[in-house]
């Protein structure tokens, strides 16, 4: 167990920089992490220059520094608390690796006020040569698709409900972490039955699709019966997310956790390409999934009921269709779904209380740049912002990823504002 | 629990500067969301812009004055350039839009590259000195009855806060009044019916986002002067969010209804903080129940459930008339 203290300071000072916007009481006085990179062979100690380190905080970068001649080298901190550093890989000059390849991160590095940390990274000669161009590429080609299939799975939920009640649902984010801390509770905590991860997925998953269902039955649909118009149920879904989010805060803590199952997994070799199985495991599962619904949508009576309420909701009433289960029907997929999309995301990076609303806005690009509205948009939209992002590290500064799908979002507007696959009478 | 104590405290800080900025940022959201119905969701990036403006400038060695210039001027343009692609789109776009912008400043602001001008993380301090040198009381003096006290320094910025929230009303009221404002509010009922009217519907849309917008700047302005401090982790989305719950709370589409809502928004937020924190601290199982952190969290909880029974039972919030909250909620 860590010490209360540090956390609490980290918590507090999270709630400060939140609400009062008056971050100047979690600035300490020069709080840093050090370290000082020196290959060990033969007894002798090499050091190792122009390496990239990198700390963040809550999946947000703090700063980075670069290895000087001597090895050494040091972060300056905004304040004490518990941050990751991250030493990129791809920077080791050639014939230089870490120990222990796994180990690039260090997360949950504990920065007390005021003082300097000291963190190691074991270096030794490795025997693989410096990465190629064609790997690294692949590499993020990868990374692209393992995001990307966690956006589509969440952001074809979000676009089916759009579809058929209207609604631009903030509170999505937070069925996505839902879905992640819920898991958790059944694998990782102490406190639940310590399952295995794809075992705990399933309650998880269905727990998801129940609170759809109970969303659609507690909130929206007793709204949507009183005539409340679209602006306030976006409104009403701004403050659902905001309570759901820091229920989950208050519940879980603001600590970035790891599921037991797949950390720290090595990768294995597809046509030169590193990939980590949970990777692999994530892309497959999204794209079978996701074509299960796309059969569901095409094949079934329901999938076509849907299809037709998203086109127009009075002339599906009039034909037969009941509306109501349809869209209860779509609330319980959406559920499901982020909630399948929460557990992927949890295992490739971490389970954090903010996670689905960081994810969110993702889903947003995604969805509005395939088509808002269209599950199949959702899905292409899903993977494009993906592989964008993660692609977008070749040439900027892997800081601003986030911002690069976002700008996708608006130049997407600009040029086509009813997406992909969308059709122009949508937007107007 | 010492309830006066407080009490007392709730109010001070419900009179204090930043419930004044609070008020202006709200009155500038006020006019987009329940004058005109536009749905910015990215508000705080108009207060980061007017904020950071400012303290570039100053940082730069331009002056205070000039800064807020600049800051004010850089919320219209970026009001144009929000509203240009999105003013014509359904109004989930231009919600969409402007939180991602918002996110887009806030990381581009706090990223290595921005550094050089921003400070990245650790923002710029110390930009607001010329303010307070034409402060008339000793910063350090302390006005007040009892134990009911404020600092020289607190006290100017109060006077100067609540003045511009005078002001800012009394021009709003203007505006919402005059033929033009008659526009706004024709647009927020029948957007079609307007423009068959021969009414420019793009062009006041795109006028109302960028006068909110320099009046959100102003109001970034005045947090980041009574700081003296910006930093880009102060302008998350969250902020946006809770000046929609000061807007609805005091009532969208009402001229005192920002104002309103700020002050009471504050003073329920301090007190029952106050309460929660020292029960925390005295009943004993809220505190086994609850961390001191944990205690102060559940307040936000509550701000999400508030906004939503809000919605639900009182759309037209504290001032409202029923009539006037119509944003397509018939």
């Amino acid at each position: 167990m860590r010490a209360p203290f540090p956390r609490l300071i980290r918590l507090a000072s999270l709630v400060v920089l939140l609400l009062l916007a008056f971050p100047a009481a979690a600035l300490g006085e020069g709080e840093t992490i050090r370290g000082s990179l020196q290959v060990r062979a033969d007894g002798e100690q090499t050091p190792v220059e122009g390496v990239r380190l990198i700390v963040t905080l809550a999946g947000d970068e703090v700063g980075t520094a670069t290895s000087d001649a001597d090895g050494d080298w040091e972060i300056p901190l905004p304040g004490p608390g518990l941050y990751d550093v991250e030493l990129d890989q791809s920077t080791l000059p050639e014939g230089v690796a870490l120990t222990d390849p796994d180990r690039s991160i260090l997360t949950d590095v504990e920065v007390l006020e005021g003082r300097a940390k000291s963190v190691l990274f074991p270096l030794g000669e490795s025997s693989i040569s410096s990465i190629s161009t064609y790997e690294r590429i692949g590499t993020l080609f990868v990374a692209g698709l393992k995001l990307g299939a966690v956006i589509a799975l969440s952001a074809v939920g979000l676009s089916l409900v759009f579809a058929v009640t209207g609604l631009v649902n903030f509170a999505h984010g937070e069925m996505v972490t839902l879905g992640a801390v819920l898991a958790y509770l059944f694998h990782t905590s102490s406190a639940g039955p310590e399952w295995p991860l794809f075992v705990a997925a399933v309650p998880a998953i269905a727990l998801g699709a129940g609170f759809g269902w109970a969303q659609d039955r507690g909130l929206w649909r007793p709204l949507r019966k009183s005539g409340m118009g679209l602006i306030s149920m976006m409104v009403v879904s701004i403050g659902l997310a905001f309570a759901l989010r820091h229920a989950i805060l208050v519940i879980f803590s603001g600590q970035r956790r790891l599921y037991r199952d797949f950390t720290g997994q090595g990768p294995v070799d597809i046509l030169g390409i590193p990939v980590v199985p949970k990777h692999l495991v994530t892309i497959i599962v999204a794209i079978v999934v996701l074509g299960g619904i796309g059969l569901f949508l095409q094949k079934t009576k329901m999938g076509t009921a849907l299809r037709a309420v998203s086109d127009d909701v009075d002339l599906s009433e009039s034909s037969g269709i009941n509306v109501d289960r349809v869209v209860t029907l779509t609330w319980i997929l959406a559920g499901g779904l982020a909630a399948l999309g929460g557990v992927f995301f949890g295992s490739n990076e971490a389970i954090q209380w903010d996670m689905g609303f960081r994810l969110l806005l993702l889903i947003f690009a995604a969805v509005v740049l395939g088509g808002l509205g269209t599950a199949y948009g959702a899905m292409l939209g899903g993977f494009m912002v993906g592989i964008a992002v993660e692609m977008s590290t070749l040439i900027f500064p892997s800081e601003l990823k986030a911002a690069v799908g976002l700008i996708l979002l608006i130049l997407m507007l600009l040029v086509r504002p009813q997406g992909i696959l969308g059709s122009r009478e949508r937007v107007g | 629990m010492d309830l006066l104590a407080i009490l007392r405290d709730g109010f001070l800080a419900m009179i204090g500067p930043v419930t004044a900025a609070y008020a202006i940022s709200a009155m500038s959201l006020n006019l987009q969301f329940g004058y005109t119905g536009l749905l910015n969701f990215g508000q705080v990036a108009f207060m980061l812009v007017g904020a950071y403006g400012t303290a570039i400038t100053v940082d730069l060695g331009g002056s205070l004055w000039l800064g807020i210039i600049v800051g004010i001027a850089a919320a219209v343009l970026l009001g144009l350039l929000l509203g240009l692609p999105t003013l014509r789109l359904r109004a989930d776009y231009l919600a969409i839009t402007t939180i991602a912008a918002a996110e887009v400043i806030r990381l581009v602001v706090r990223s290595s590259w921005a550094e050089p001008f921003t400070n990245g993380v650790f923002g710029i301090q110390g930009f607001a000195n010329a303010f307070f040198d034409l402060s008339p009381f000793p910063g350090g003096a302390v006005y007040g009855i009892g134990s009911w006290l404020v600092t020289g320094r607190r006290l100017w910025l109060m006077i100067v806060g609540w003045t511009v929230v005078l002001l800012v009303m009394l021009l709003i009221r203007r505006l919402i009044l005059s033929p033009w404002g008659r526009v706004l509010r024709a647009i927020r009922e029948d957007e079609d019916a307007t423009s068959s009217l021969g009414k420019d519907v793009f062009g006041y849309k795109l006028q109302s986002l960028m006068l909110g917008g320099a009046i959100g700047a102003l109001a970034g302005v005045l947090l980041a002067i009574e700081q003296q401090n910006v930093t880009p982790d102060a302008y998350l989305p969250n902020v946006t969010f809770i000046l929609y719950v000061i807007v609805i709370l005091g009532g969208a589409g009402t001229i005192l209804g920002p104002i309103i809502g700020a002050l009471t928004f504050q003073f329920v937020f301090f007190t029952f903080d106050a309460i929660m924190a020292s029960a925390q601290a005295e009943v004993d199982w809220i505190g086994n129940l609850l961390t001191p952190a944990e205690a102060g969290q559940i307040k936000l909880i509550l701000v999400g459930v508030g906004l939503i029974l809000l919605m639900i039972y009182r759309p037209q919030g504290i001032m409202g008339d029923e009539n006037e909250v119509l944003i397509d909620g018939r």
